[in-house]
């Protein structure tokens, strides 16, 4: 698994080529081992659509999101400025990621900082590249196995993207079942506002394995994410309950490149 | 002499109104306590969230049960209002019933009236059963204890005792049961006074006017001091609520023009700051007291009612963690109220060495939050909890350096690498080869 082709801005603005799309790993897709895996993917699926994209690589820096929800207004424009900074310098146009953090960061708090890009989840890029017949999506692997989708809170409640994923999902020639509490009334993995990186308050239980109980209720193959902070949450509550034998913690793109396999 | 009574009516009402109108400008003057925010944009959109989710209760039904029980009690209360009317003008012209002259359309009305009355008292009892007998968790969290349980309660009896008193004052009222028509309800009730003498019954039925309007009196002025004022207020809350996406959060202006100044190679940063900057410096970054929230999050305090969907919705609080958002909007009017009789007592406010943040509203609650947005959509009126939980966390990190260690540690990799995990950011692209 080495050698994937993935151009940086740099190398493109050297050969003076303008990218149709920035890809905004973010830092878990960047350093987390778990959402390397998803990165990889969505950048097989880019290269099977045929899509012309760029990272930043060692040019793009955290987007700010955790220090801003854990109150440090300071550091969050500090690293939203220097970031636009280097946005606008590649006169960045279009921005998709595959992390719901970065996503609402990017397409909602940084045009009023002066950036101003339309932004995509890679579920909703996905989409789009499927509806207009760049990709396709077979069941393989998957079909007639049992999904349950859990809404990250900032792609669900904070932006209001439910179908997009869904509507991939479905694609696979799977069984989507729902959680009793999903789209609008979801239940958070417990990692947002910045308590991924801390130890949660006390309390009689942890918000992940609440989450989790509520995905394994329908009884699924595989429960699908669209956030590499909640892929860790659903993992380590899976695991939690011992159940990461029969039922595995995916992200939607994921599921589209292995279902055959790229 | 035989203006006796009017003039006790006309009394009754301008003290009633009166002080009502003067506790609505006391209010007022809290919220105003609170910083400008700007919403007076997108004026078409804020009506239209307003007709749509103040007067078509359109986030109620989200829970069907307690919602189409609302809307039952809401219909009554603006409907049956309009027999409070003629209720008005009788007591000040001493007539009776001066609306019956519109014949079938009366009985039309009446007739609702006394269909709604009925309904409102068996949707209030079912409220008070839930309550109290079934015990919904929501209404036996540690906030409800107390006062706010018992505010609850109360007005419940208000509303029964309303409508009973309204019921009652139509079946005694001998002319209009003798018309015959519009008395769908009473005339059922009328047979169980039908031993009585004449006299008694309009004995009952003047009683039960008196009471009926006297008792709406007392409600109007109770509202400031319950949870109730969500029944006017609810109005301008979802009018001037944000706009954005949930996922949008401010950004600081005054921390924009600092960031921008240490961004700037040009800026000298020995340079002397001019009069007007030292005029802005003491800008203090977040909140620790309401008189460091804006003034729309003062008046969602007041809004709201103290129902408990935020609660019931929010992960920390389903996970056992002391968070409550509705304790937040609690917390948050108590302690405006206690700014404000401070300021009634001594003219302007003085210090009290009390804040919201610590003597209301503990650090362990504030980082609890996960910022999923549950309890903003959860609440049927629009108010916004996160808002005021993120403000009081940029005090505490901002001015107080008390953030928890590893939040500080997660900040300091931000700052020096630029991701929150002590990783190289030249290492960023390293799993394209992996």
């Amino acid at each position: 698994m080495s050698d994937l082709r993935v151009p940086t801005m740099a190398e493109m603005m050297a050969e003076g080529k303008q990218p149709e799309v920035l890809f905004w790993v973010g830092c878990a897709g960047s350093f987390d081992d778990r959402a390397k895996k998803i990165t990889k993917a969505f950048v097989k699926l880019l290269h099977k659509a045929g899509v012309e994209f760029a990272v930043l690589g060692t040019e793009e820096s955290c987007t700010g999101d955790p220090a801003k929800r854990a109150g440090n207004e300071f550091l969050f424009q500090m690293q939203a400025m220097t970031n636009i900074e280097v946005l606008n310098a590649y006169e960045v146009k279009k921005i998709v990621t595959a992390c719901p953090h970065c996503f609402n960061t990017l397409k909602n708090e940084y045009p009023s900082l002066g950036g101003n890009y339309v932004v995509m989840h890679h579920t909703q890029f996905l989409k789009s590249l499927l509806d207009e017949g760049k990709l396709s999506i077979e069941g393989g692997k998957f079909k007639g196995k049992r999904i349950t989708y859990h809404d990250p809170c900032y792609l669900g409640r904070a932006n209001g993207v439910y179908e997009a994923p869904r509507d991939l999902i479905r694609k696979l020639d799977v069984e989507l079942v729902e959680m009793r509490k999903c789209k609008k009334a979801g239940l958070c993995c417990g990692a947002g506002g910045a308590q991924m990186f801390k130890e949660p308050e006390k309390g009689n239980k942890d918000v992940n394995i609440e989450r989790t109980e509520q995905a394994l209720e329908t009884k699924p193959d595989i429960i699908a994410a669209g956030c590499p902070f909640c892929n860790t949450m659903m993992t380590d509550g899976v695991k939690g309950k011992e159940r990461e034998g029969d039922v595995a913690v995916m992200d939607v793109a994921e599921l589209i490149a292995n279902a055959e396999d790229i | 002499m035989a203006l006796i009574p009017n003039i006790v009516f006309a009394i009754a009402l301008v003290l009633g109104i009166g002080f009502f109108v003067h506790n609505l400008r006391k209010l007022i003057r809290n919220i105003r306590i609170g910083k400008p925010i700007d919403r007076s944009d997108n004026k078409k959109k804020r009506w239209g969230n307003m007709i749509r989710i103040a007067l078509g209760q359109q986030k109620m039904v989200v829970r069907p049960v307690a919602g189409m029980l609302h809307i039952l009690v809401y219909l009554g209360f603006v409907i049956i209002n309009i027999e409070m009317l003629e209720i008005v003008i009788d007591g000040l012209l001493g007539t009776h019933r001066i609306f019956s002259s519109l014949g079938s359309f009366y009985t039309v009305l009446i007739g609702a009236f006394e269909v709604l009355a009925l309904l409102v008292l068996i949707s209030v009892i079912v409220f008070w059963i839930r309550r109290n007998i079934i015990r919904l968790q929501r209404f036996w969290k540690p906030e409800m204890k107390g006062w706010p349980k018992n505010d609850g309660n109360l007005i419940l009896y208000f509303e029964m005792v309303l409508m009973v008193l309204f019921l009652v004052m139509n079946a005694t009222d001998v002319s209009f049961q003798q018309m015959g028509s519009g008395n769908i309800i009473s005339g059922i009730m009328a047979p169980w006074f039908s031993g009585l003498p004449e006299t008694t019954l309009h004995l009952i039925e003047r009683t039960a006017w008196w009471m009926h309007i006297l008792g709406v009196l007392v409600f109007l002025n109770y509202l400031y001091y319950s949870k109730h004022l969500h029944i006017i207020l609810a109005f301008p809350n979802t009018y001037f609520a944000s706009l954005g996406p949930k996922g949008q959060m401010d950004n600081l202006e005054a921390v924009t023009k600092e960031v921008k100044l240490m961004l700037d190679p040009n800026a000298d940063p020995f340079a002397a700051p001019s009069g007007d900057e030292q005029a802005e410096m003491p800008e203090k970054f977040g909140a620790s007291d309401v008189s460091d929230l804006n003034w729309v999050q003062l008046l969602s305090a007041y809004t709201c009612t103290e129902c408990g969907r935020c609660t019931s919705e929010c992960p920390a609080n389903q996970t056992g963690k002391k968070l409550s958002p509705r304790k937040i909007m609690m917390d948050t009017r108590d302690r405006l109220e206690e700014v404000g009789r401070n300021i009634d007592n001594n003219g302007t406010f003085v210090a009290d060495n009390k804040s919201l943040l610590g003597d209301y509203i503990s650090r362990e609650e504030l980082w609890a939050c996960t910022s999923c947005n549950a309890c903003v959509e959860a609440c049927p009126v629009s108010i916004n909890p996160l808002s005021i939980i993120l403000d009081m966390r940029r005090y505490l990190v901002m001015e107080q350096s008390a953030a928890p260690t590893e939040l500080n540690n997660m900040m300091t990799n931000i700052e020096n690498n630029g991701a929150p995990w002590p990783y190289n950011q030249m290492d960023r692209l390293n799993w394209k080869n992996e």
